[in-house]
């Protein structure tokens, strides 16, 4: 039937500014090219024929040239589908390996400002597994409060400690160092999702004193479907999923092979370009935040000043409006952008961030937040700044409509 | 003008939209997120409440070409519908929960968050009809009919949104013939809802079990089914649960004295006690019904009129004459049939037509008998 109806102009939303790339980012070009050419090789990496050795070869390479742009061994690298299962990988499978050689050990600690795939991988541990969930408290920045951590680990029971790098809502960098020096001290092992970090700022694995670290490809320039969990060998894991024993075991599944190449390359590249980049980046976040204070003065600035933040990040709030009504009047106008925090089947929910950070749920309801990347220039910045303030009216208007409701007539 | 689709996820909507978008109109789809608890959403295709239903809304709005969104307005249905819903039963009346979503949501908190988006009005897939009628000063006179197939008609529902409102909505399948050639219409413009089952029960009552959601919500609240002397006949959990005209599930187990079903007359919240009795007691001719709200700025009603009305969504229209009474901020609608009704609950729409033109609504308050009941 379909081929009878005529042909709506599929809606594009004319998006000429992106400004989301904390969600997804262009594909670069050349990392295209690399996993297009890959696609067209035959071979299974664990075959033991020729095919298959020269498999293995490809995929030891995109190993190595992995490891070497972020500072780690190549038997440190694990291949994963992004991630979110690099992060289920490092806290339930620390949990579990630690858990089940000494049953005292039976808490994981994480922030309460993580993504939701560790969020939620502590949670499930919590409800199925009767694991003490202890979250980490944040200060008014969305910076972990090392005190609160060192509470929580002299209890002696905790298994795991899971602290994100930078955070994708707020662009807060985390105290990794602090946070390694004071679980070192207490033998417990460290996990951090740098998923916003590589290639934003400076990351080197070995350096950073990390047992394991996430990091997924569709935030720097390769495909989505591929990342990996870097974990020193020392770092506690019992196999998530379970198979072929692929990946020391602990991540069972055939090698996409092509997805390792772009994933190495795109870290390569943005490694490479970290610094310029983010000298450029910061410089353009800057001239955003003023634009937008100057365009709505009551807009509010989240997260930490100056250098413990992302270069590429900004998030505010709007006092009396709502994100989904500001993100349609944006959407409206050609820009992408987001309010950073999870929506469940559509619906924009307040973000968990915000309230940790001690934000009233209205406030953690009406956060935008402009992730800038590789492709962003000053226009689009510019573009913003002159949208907004026509979109901010709008929902406003729109949030006095329902918050007190109103019961007259229609004007 | 830049039009909001309401996309429920069922066929009409998609189809009222897909007209919007040919007449020329700049349509954005939203559908309306209701329910509080996400994870308590109902299975299967039905109402506006389920996952399923938000999903087939965004394919129907990719179909179409329009950009799509959910909003969450699940706070203002819980504190105006439900909670109409659950007061209502608690004071023994019967209400229409689509009334009053109609009332509260479509054409309140959706179009007036619409509107200061920059919206020129919402477009829904209700079968009622707005004719413009030339006026003698050159103005158009804006009202309400009955859609074109009287059998899918659903302007009983409609008549609460108040005139303003109307001048602010399109409901683009009020001349469809028939719910048959919507869905073929549906299937032609390559929408995969063309073949969903219609939805009838209430969206936010899992399985259309309105007892159970009661009890849930209200509790349990025994009390007694007596009979118009005030004789003991059983008991119940909540008188709540009971709506005048009921026969079925009363659980007496003596029957009447002459062997004649047993009716809910009356339900007496605050006694907590349930009348029943005789059909023939359930016969009333005159009723008043308040909150009105009046489509018709021509035909004023200040004195009797007459006129046609209906009193169920799904009930034949008899003749009447309605006047309309203002006492301080209220108005009242006071209407005497031609012919006795049975069963007529207190809380449904009272909703008055001249021919297929809506004149007004109220919400009915007190049948009266031809026969009292004692106090």
């Amino acid at each position: 039937m379909r081929g009878t109806r005529a042909d709506p102009a599929p809606y594009t939303g004319s998006v000429t500014t992106y400004l989301d790339h904390a969600a997804t980012s262009p594909v670069r070009p050349e990392v295209a090219e690399v996993y297009a050419a890959e696609l067209t090789r035959l071979g299974n990496p664990s075959s033991l024929h020729t095919a298959g050795r020269d498999a293995r070869r490809r995929l030891e390479e995109a190993r190595e040239q992995l490891a070497a742009a972020v500072g780690a061994e190549p038997a440190e690298v694990l291949f994963t589908s992004g991630g979110t299962e690099a992060d289920n990988l490092a806290v339930k499978g620390a949990y579990w390996a630690r858990h089940g050689t000494d049953p005292a050990l039976s808490a994981v600690a994480v922030s309460a400002v993580e993504h939701h795939a560790v969020l939620e991988a502590a949670e499930w541990l919590g409800e199925h597994e009767g694991a003490a969930v202890r979250l980490l408290r944040v200060t008014g920045d969305g910076r972990l409060d090392l005190n609160h951590l060192d509470e929580t680990l002299a209890r002696g029971d905790v298994a795991v400690v899971s602290v994100m790098w930078a955070n994708n809502e707020t662009g807060a960098l985390q105290p990794i160092h602090d946070v390694v020096t004071r679980a070192d001290a207490a033998g417990v092992p460290v996990h951090t999702d740098a998923v916003q970090a590589v290639g934003k700022v400076p990351v080197h694995f070995a350096r950073s004193g990390v047992g394991a670290l996430t990091l997924t490809g569709h935030k720097l320039g390769a495909p989505v479907g591929t990342g990996a969990l870097v974990a020193r060998r020392d770092y506690p894991l019992a196999a998530v999923e379970h198979g072929g024993r692929q990946e020391r075991g602990v991540r069972s599944g055939t090698l996409n092979l092509a997805g390792a190449h772009a994933l190495a390359l795109a870290v390569e590249l943005a490694v490479a370009e970290q610094e310029a980049e983010a000298v450029r980046l910061a410089q353009l976040r800057d001239r955003l935040l003023a634009g937008v204070t100057a365009a709505v003065p009551d807009a509010r600035v989240t997260g930490p000043a100056g250098a413990h933040r992302l270069p590429g990040l900004a998030h505010v709030t709007v006092a009396e409006a709502d994100a989904d009504a500001l993100l349609l009047g944006l959407d409206m106008a050609g820009i992408a952008a987001s309010s950073g925090s999870a929506c469940q089947a559509g619906v924009q929910q307040p973000s968990h961030v915000l309230l940790a950070m001690g934000y009233d749920e209205e406030s953690a309801r009406s956060a935008l937040r402009f992730s800038l990347g590789r492709t962003t220039t000053a226009a689009d910045v510019d573009a913003l700044v002159a949208a907004l303030p026509a979109v901010v009216d709008g929902a406003r208007k729109a949030y006095a409509t329902h918050r007190p409701r109103t019961t007259e007539g229609v004007a | 003008m830049r039009v909001l689709a309401a996309l429920s996820g069922g066929v009409d909507s998609a189809v009222a939209a897909a007209r919007a978008v040919e007449a020329g109109h700049d349509v954005v789809g939203v559908h309306m997120a209701l329910s509080r608890s996400r994870a308590q959403h109902r299975n299967g295709s039905r109402g506006c409440c389920s996952i399923e239903d938000a999903s087939d809304a965004r394919r129907a709005a990719d179909v179409l070409g329009i950009p799509y969104y959910v909003w969450d307005l699940s706070e203002e249905f819980e504190d105006t519908v439900v909670a109409d819903f659950l007061s209502e039963y608690e004071a023994g009346r019967t209400p229409n929960p689509c009334v009053r979503c109609n009332e509260h949501i479509k054409f309140s908190a959706l179009l007036d968050r619409g509107l200061a988006l920059g919206f020129d009005a919402v477009c829904t897939g209700h079968y009622a009809r707005i004719v413009d009628v030339p006026g003698t000063d050159g103005q158009h006179r804006r009202e309400l009919h009955r859609a074109a197939d009287t059998a899918k008609d659903q302007s009983y529902v409609l008549a609460v949104m108040g005139p303003e409102r109307l001048g602010r909505s399109l409901f683009p399948l009020g001349d469809a013939p028939s719910k048959d050639a919507v869905r073929a219409e549906a299937a032609e413009r390559g929408l995969s809802v063309s073949a969903k089952p219609d939805s009838y029960d209430i969206c936010f009552v899992a399985d259309g079990d309105t007892r159970g959601f009661l009890r849930d919500r209200l509790g349990s609240r025994p009390g007694e089914i007596v009979d118009t002397d005030g004789a003991v006949l059983g008991e119940h959990d909540g008188a709540y649960a009971f709506t005048v005209g009921q026969r079925k599930g009363l659980g007496l187990t003596r029957p009447a004295p002459d062997g004649t079903p047993r009716y809910v007359l009356e339900v007496r919240p605050e006694q907590g006690q349930v009348v029943v009795g005789p059909s023939q007691l359930l016969s009333v001719d005159e009723l008043t019904a308040d909150q009105a709200i009046w489509l018709a700025d021509d035909v004023t009603a200040e004195e009797w009129i007459d006129v046609e009305v209906q009193i169920r969504a799904h009930g034949d229209p008899v003749a009447a004459s309605v006047r309309r009474r203002r006492e301080g901020g209220a108005e009242t609608v006071e209407a005497r049939l031609a012919t006795p009704l049975r069963g007529i609950a207190p809380g449904q729409s009272l909703v008055v037509y001249r021919g297929t033109r809506v004149l007004g609504q109220a919400t009915i308050a007190e049948a009266h008998r031809g026969a009292a009941l004692p106090a």
